[in-house]
């Protein structure tokens, strides 16, 4: 009998060219995902050594971090070196024949929201990409994990790359999320308990009664934060869920590939005794809206819950970590949550820009208004979000009530682009990080669901969004 | 790089975990198409006030640091963003090791691509050592011996290890994508089995983009 292997193991040995040492494989790579900003030198470096792109045809490129969200028709890059770094992608990628998706087109938007709605993410595929949050795929069963520039470069000449085995690790979440709650709250709750480094080494396997439950927008938004907690990989086995969404979108799979395809991807699960080298199990019933106090994705507390006292830690750079980040965001050991004055709220990103985030903010906003001491954005994932978005009347609702209504991009998440807040400004934002200076140099980030940070647009404070209906 | 075998300098603690990627390297510096000028950018909200001025308390600005060539920090260094300006811009500054009890994992590929050394050292090996570094008035002194893998301060020695790989990649700086160029043909049919097994992987970026169009 053959040993049995976790998923994460079986991808890997369904995609190992060739083993190099005990702890290291040429992967071969499905779809490499390419933005403006990790590749140039990538790029530059495969010139230099007179190098080309062995597989033009697995890679693609969105123009996402830079770009500007202003809500006009066509857009400009105003910022020199950013308008440089667009007109590079589209030099580089029309040299070497790879797709992309450039300013102005319909379709552009952030490259892990527009890959899988174009149906480009199949199970059972290694995908990664210049970005840390390309863990998100693992919401279809796909390896995705994210690379530097010099991986770059090698996955351009190669189509593989030098790949250090991770540990298996499972997170079983079973029960049921509450009304008002969402797999944002479920993966901060996650990550406030095991830590921003608990996942760190290991790809993770979520499963459980309440991770079958979830949309795959709630999946991507749950693999799309593994990342936080240091995980270098997240994956949800396929089921009908899944499998339904990838054959919805991708259209050339039919006929026999489709019979083919169903049955390769049922082999995608770990078979029942794979042994897991850590293993985590959660109540999804425990689950309550979640809002971060500090400057790192695990400092976060229920919104009923209060701001942690340093001195409770032990002596050493932990205890100092906790008092440079409540320096950092003004706040006060013991202060309640519930209540704190914001003064933007942000709601994009790959982490929670897809159609249904925005529906939940619909749903919250309907028949009220944004607080006048309030600034509030949004910013769709993707050009084909914000379409059907528009189409079903989100946009008018949310513009009525005082929204902004922006272009596609990243935007606010990590303020690369004109969207930067300014120095000491607090914000309710749908986001992956809190990281001092993200937003901004001096900037304060709250990260929650859209649907809480809607709650917080309407009153102007971080609010529970389960009450919001006795407060307004 | 004189001596890849050792590096020895001033090393500066930074008594903060989970320190970022965004922070060792803000976006505002990001928006080159090259890898030049990061070293200004370096951890740059933490060495400058909101108007540009050098902060005096901040360690890497204090005139007996202006050598550092070494930065001990706390858990997770460098989590976060996979931008690998995070790692140039620390070796265009001068740093040629980071010491911490552990780093985030796409920034430790970064490192070893780049041979900027990262040592890993246990919790109470690492605040031994900043705590050495915060209590003496002088610049605290390390040395890194890649040969018997070994850290030496003034108080503390600790023995480290590195994959095999990884050594050979900050002794030798192996041409990796060459070495891996050399599975070409491996590569190539490894490819076409693939391909003939899941016939929609093939070209998957430029199929689904062609039917949008």
């Amino acid at each position: 009998m053959t040993k049995p292997k976790t998923l994460y193991r079986k991808l890997v040995e369904s995609h190992t060219v060739a083993t190099l040492d005990a702890q290291n494989v040429l992967l071969f790579c499905d779809l490499h995902l390419m933005n403006e900003y990790t590749s140039p030198q990538a790029f530059a470096g495969l010139h230099e050594q007179g190098r080309g792109v062995l597989v033009p045809g697995q890679n693609v490129a969105v123009v996402s971090h830079i770009i500007p969200t202003h809500p006009v028709k066509f857009r400009v890059i105003a910022d020199p070196p950013s308008a440089l770094q667009a007109s590079n992608l589209k030099l580089n990628c029309d040299r070497h024949a790879i797709p992309l998706f450039d300013t102005n087109d319909a379709l552009q938007g952030i490259e892990h929201v527009v890959s899988p709605e174009l149906g480009m993410i199949r199970p059972g595929m290694v995908v990664i990409c210049g970005d840390s949050h390309t863990t998100t795929y693992g919401a279809l069963g796909a390896l995705g994990f994210g690379i530097g520039t010099s991986e770059v470069e090698h996955v351009l000449a190669t189509q593989t790359l030098v790949y250090r085995l991770a540990q298996d690790m499972r997170i079983q979440v079973d029960g049921r999320l509450p009304p008002g709650t969402t797999a944002k709250d479920l993966i901060l709750m996650i990550i406030s308990r095991i830590g921003a480094q608990g996942a760190r080494g290991y790809v993770v396997e979520f499963c459980g009664t309440a991770i079958s439950a979830l949309s795959v927008e709630a999946r991507f938004t749950l693999c799309n934060m593994a990342v936080e907690a240091g995980a270098r990989g997240a994956l949800i086995a396929p089921d009908a869920t899944s499998i339904d969404y990838v054959l919805e979108r991708a259209t050339d799979i039919t006929g026999a590939w489709r019979e083919q395809a169903l049955a390769a991807w049922v082999e995608l699960r770990s078979d029942a005794h794979a042994v897991f080298d850590i293993e985590h199990r959660f109540d999804a019933g425990e689950v309550v809206p979640y809002v971060t106090w500090g400057t790192s994705p695990d400092q976060a507390v229920p919104i009923t819950g209060h701001v942690p006292d340093p001195a409770a830690q032990a002596e050493g750079v932990a205890r100092q970590s906790a008092e440079q980040a409540l320096r950092y965001t003004g706040l006060t050991a013991g202060a309640p949550l519930e209540g704190l004055a914001i003064q933007h709220v942000f709601i994009g990103s790959c982490t929670n820009a897809r159609i249904e985030d925005l529906r939940a903010v619909a749903e919250i906003v309907r028949g009220r208004r944004v607080a006048p001491s309030v600034r509030a954005m949004v910013v769709p994932g993707s050009g084909r979000v914000k379409a059907q978005a528009e189409a079903e009347g989100i946009a008018d609702l949310l513009l009525a009530a005082g929204f902004e209504w922006r272009q596609p991009g990243c935007s606010m998440c990590l303020a690369m682009n004109d969207d930067v807040l300014a120095p000491g400004v607090r914000c309710a934002s749908t986001t992956n990080r809190n990281f001092e200076g993200r937003q901004g140099r001096g900037a304060i980030t709250h990260l929650m669901s859209p649907a809480m940070a809607a709650a917080a647009a309407i009153t102007g404070h971080l609010t529970d969004v389960r009450h919001l209906e006795a407060l307004t | 790089m004189s001596d890849p075998t050792s590096i020895a300098g001033v090393a500066a603690p930074l008594p903060l975990a989970n320190l970022d990627t965004d922070q060792i390297m803000p976006k505002q510096f990001l928006r080159g198409i090259d890898k030049a000028g990061l070293a200004q950018g370096l951890l740059y909200d933490l060495r400058f006030d909101g108007e540009g001025r050098a902060r005096p308390d901040f360690v890497l600005n204090r005139p007996a640091f202006a050598a550092t060539r070494m930065l001990i920090a706390g858990a997770n260094f460098g989590c976060g963003s996979s931008r690998e300006h995070a790692v140039w811009g620390l070796q265009q500054y001068g740093i040629a090791a980071v010491i911490a009890p552990s780093f985030g994992e796409i920034f430790y590929s970064n490192a070893m691509n780049n041979r900027l050394l990262l040592v890993m050292l246990a919790p109470d090996q690492v605040q031994a050592l900043i705590d050495e570094a915060q209590a003496s008035a002088e610049p605290l002194q390390i040395s890194i011996d890649l040969q018997t893998m070994t850290l030496r301060s003034p108080a503390l020695q600790a023995g480290f290890s590195l994959a095999e790989r990884h050594r050979r990649m900050f002794l030798e700086g192996l041409d990796m994508i060459g070495a891996s160029l050399s599975y070409r043909d491996q590569i190539e049919a490894f490819a076409a089995r693939h391909w003939e097994a899941q016939p929609w992987l093939r070209d998957v970026a430029r199929v689904t983009t062609e039917r949008q169009r």
